[in-house]
């Protein structure tokens, strides 16, 4: 009797998880393998074979350009990184902190949300009438003679595709740090303010030792979609600029398909060790 | 030790804490209405009443945490009112403790000693010093999550006494622990207090806990003080009909000259010729040590009466016997509202 019920709870357990695992797999696992897969197949001008060749890692490894290009992609996720976090940190710690009203938060937290009614191209390529050599900026300083000739560099440069980079992920990092910052015991600061602590000091003591999960989950949703991205690259920088989405795009639109996948589980293996560094680093366990 | 002593000592003569015409004011709302009150030097003093008396506001305008519409808080002559918590001389434990979760036990305790750019290895042999006095230097690298409520309380209260503050200001310490741990801590606390020689300023809206801790007791509502002294004057007589009921254990009964207030246990059961009251018994229950009638005067007013058992057993009656009551003059309280 013992045996049957619980032999059937188990049977109910699996029933449960089966959903989520067959969608998981049939999404996930199952083409990762086939990218794995197909990664060593072989390719001529028109046609792709199967085989088991280390062909398109050796092209890989041994090319500069993916070197320079993986570089270029770390620059592009750091310096996103860096400026996401400050603008999503203060964003947040002003929403939760200094909004006192739950009304105001919630309204305001919404504000925020209301630039992802669009799609993310639509974001990206606004900034291009605005950036331009003609475009807005440069001639609205022109016109203030604040500068003589346009600014070449504001569209088309690594500085508009980190500008649109920012502009589309800030509230991937505002999201999991408000969300920390609201889980903080308001007598905790005042805790810190009775044994004497300044403004800063709460906040380099108390307030970014608690916000910790939250920065670490932002800094993995940024790095990660910054690191995957292809298109913003390409917008933005005016295809002068190539990062790792790229060079697997290129690959797929000239049908080389073994080539894309080997470049693809490349970055597969270089982002997941990058967050297996974040997740040593912090335990975003108790955030979950 | 020896420098505790010495602060015990100083901190004797001088902790002199004073509320002038105190008031807080949220919008319209009148939190607390121009107390003014001179608090005994190195005692226990206890802040009673019920929940929104503005009690916890006196406490938190004393630490520095609510600012002050109108009037002072003197400590030893001068005015802290309008200074940051940590120059005070006070130090607060708060009500759940906060102590900081991402950090050990030692780390929580030496926090303000690190805030003043002290070192480490001095703050952290200071941190044991104090750990040791409130006997928990065995913990000292657990992290809060890990420890009882009890030990929890304990390390907020040496986080408190750290900075050697000359108040220690308590917002109901007590109440996150259970009913046992807090008959236990509250002990402690009062043997913490006689040692170090501080005053301590404690925040219950429990009339137990302030009667068994306090060398004084001011008694809160709506707002104001309703009656401060020490626990035995409070407890025995209540100027006001609130402070007779929130104390417990008396009678308020209208009589020709107004209301008075007379403790349960100083009424007797006497004939009827020599009652100054007739009644009728409505119920007995048997306590024990006690044994509690319910009695109903003739004017409808229902008293309640505690005897001892031998007195009780020694003539007992019943529900529904007519008895007559009596009470010597000098347990009579005249109220004043």
């Amino acid at each position: 009797m013992g045996l049957t019920v619980s032999s059937r709870a188990n049977m109910i357990g699996w029933l449960q998880a089966a959903p989520l695992a067959l969608v998981l797999g049939g999404f996930l696992v199952v083409p990762v393998i086939m990218i794995v897969v197909v990664s060593f197949w072989g390719a001529t001008e028109w046609s792709i074979y199967p085989a088991f060749l280390f062909d398109n890692y050796e092209f890989l490894f041994t090319s500069w350009v993916t070197y320079s290009v993986f570089l270029k992609t770390f620059k592009y996720a750091f310096i996103t990184w860096v400026l996401t976090l400050c603008i999503g940190f203060t964003v947040a710690y002003f929403l939760a902190f200094h909004v006192r009203n739950l009304s105001w938060q919630i309204a305001l937290f919404l504000l925020c949300t209301i630039p992802f009614w669009t799609s993310n191209i639509i974001r990206m390529i606004s900034w291009i009438p605005f950036l331009g050599r003609n475009g807005i900026a440069n001639q609205t300083l022109i016109s203030w003679g604040v500068i003589d000739e346009p600014m070449e560099w504001l569209l088309f440069s690594d500085f508009s595709v980190i500008l649109a980079f920012v502009h589309l992920y800030t509230l991937f990092m505002v999201v999991p740090i408000f969300n920390s910052m609201m889980r903080i015991d308001r007598s905790l600061l005042e805790a810190a303010v009775d044994g004497g602590a300044s403004g800063l000091q709460t906040l380099w003591n108390v307030v970014i030792p608690l916000c910790k999960p939250g920065i670490m989950i932002g800094t993995i949703f940024v790095v990660t979609l910054v690191m995957g991205d292809f298109i913003t690259v390409r917008f933005m920088s005016g295809s002068q600029s190539a990062n790792v989405g790229r060079l697997i795009s290129n690959d797929i639109g000239l049908l080389l398909y073994p080539s894309a996948c080997a470049t693809a589980v490349v970055l597969l293996c270089t982002v997941l060790i990058v967050i297996a560094i974040f997740l040593r680093l912090v335990d975003i366990r108790k955030e979950l | 030790m020896s420098s505790w002593a010495q602060t015990k000592d100083l901190v004797k003569m001088q902790s002199d804490l004073e509320l002038v015409h105190l008031t807080k004011r949220y919008d319209v709302a009148l939190a607390v209405d121009a107390i003014s009150h001179r608090f005994k030097p190195g005692g226990y003093a206890c802040l009673l009443g019920p929940s929104g008396c503005g009690k916890t506001s006196t406490l938190r305008m004393i630490a520095g945490h609510e600012t002050v519409t109108e009037g002072a808080v003197i400590l030893q002559g001068r005015d802290i009112s309008l200074m940051p918590p940590a120059r005070r001389g006070t130090a607060m434990m708060f009500q759940n403790y906060a102590l900081f979760p991402h950090l050990n036990i030692v780390d929580n305790v030496a926090f303000s000693l690190k805030m003043r750019g002290i070192s480490r290895t001095e703050r952290h042999a200071k941190a044991a010093e104090i750990l040791r006095l409130v006997d928990m230097e065995k913990y000292r690298d657990r992290f809060p999550n890990q420890l009882s409520g009890g030990q929890q309380q304990r390390v907020a209260l040496a986080r408190a006494l750290i900075t050697r503050p000359q108040v220690l200001l308590l917002d109901e310490p007590l109440s996150a622990l259970d009913p046992f741990l807090r008959i236990r801590m509250r002990a402690e606390m009062k043997k913490l207090q006689t040692e170090l020689g501080i005053s301590f300023i404690h925040v219950t809206h429990s009339q137990e806990e302030a009667l068994a801790l306090a060398d004084e007791i001011i008694v809160m509502n709506d707002a104001k003080i309703e009656q401060a002294g020490s626990a035995q004057e409070v407890f025995n007589a209540p100027k006001t009909e609130f402070v007779a009921r929130f104390l417990g254990g008396h009678n308020v009964i209208e009589v020709p000259a107004g209301r008075v207030a007379i403790r349960r246990d100083a009424m007797r059961l006497v004939s009827q010729s020599d009652a100054l009251i007739q009644a009728q018994i409505i119920a007995v229950e048997y306590q024990g040590i006690h044994v509690l009638l319910t009695a109903k005067l003739l004017g409808g007013q229902e008293v309640t009466i505690l005897l001892s058992d031998r007195d009780f057993f020694a003539s007992p009656s019943q529900p529904g016997e007519a008895v007559g009551l009596s009470w010597d003059q000098t347990a009579v309280h005249s109220l004043s509202a």
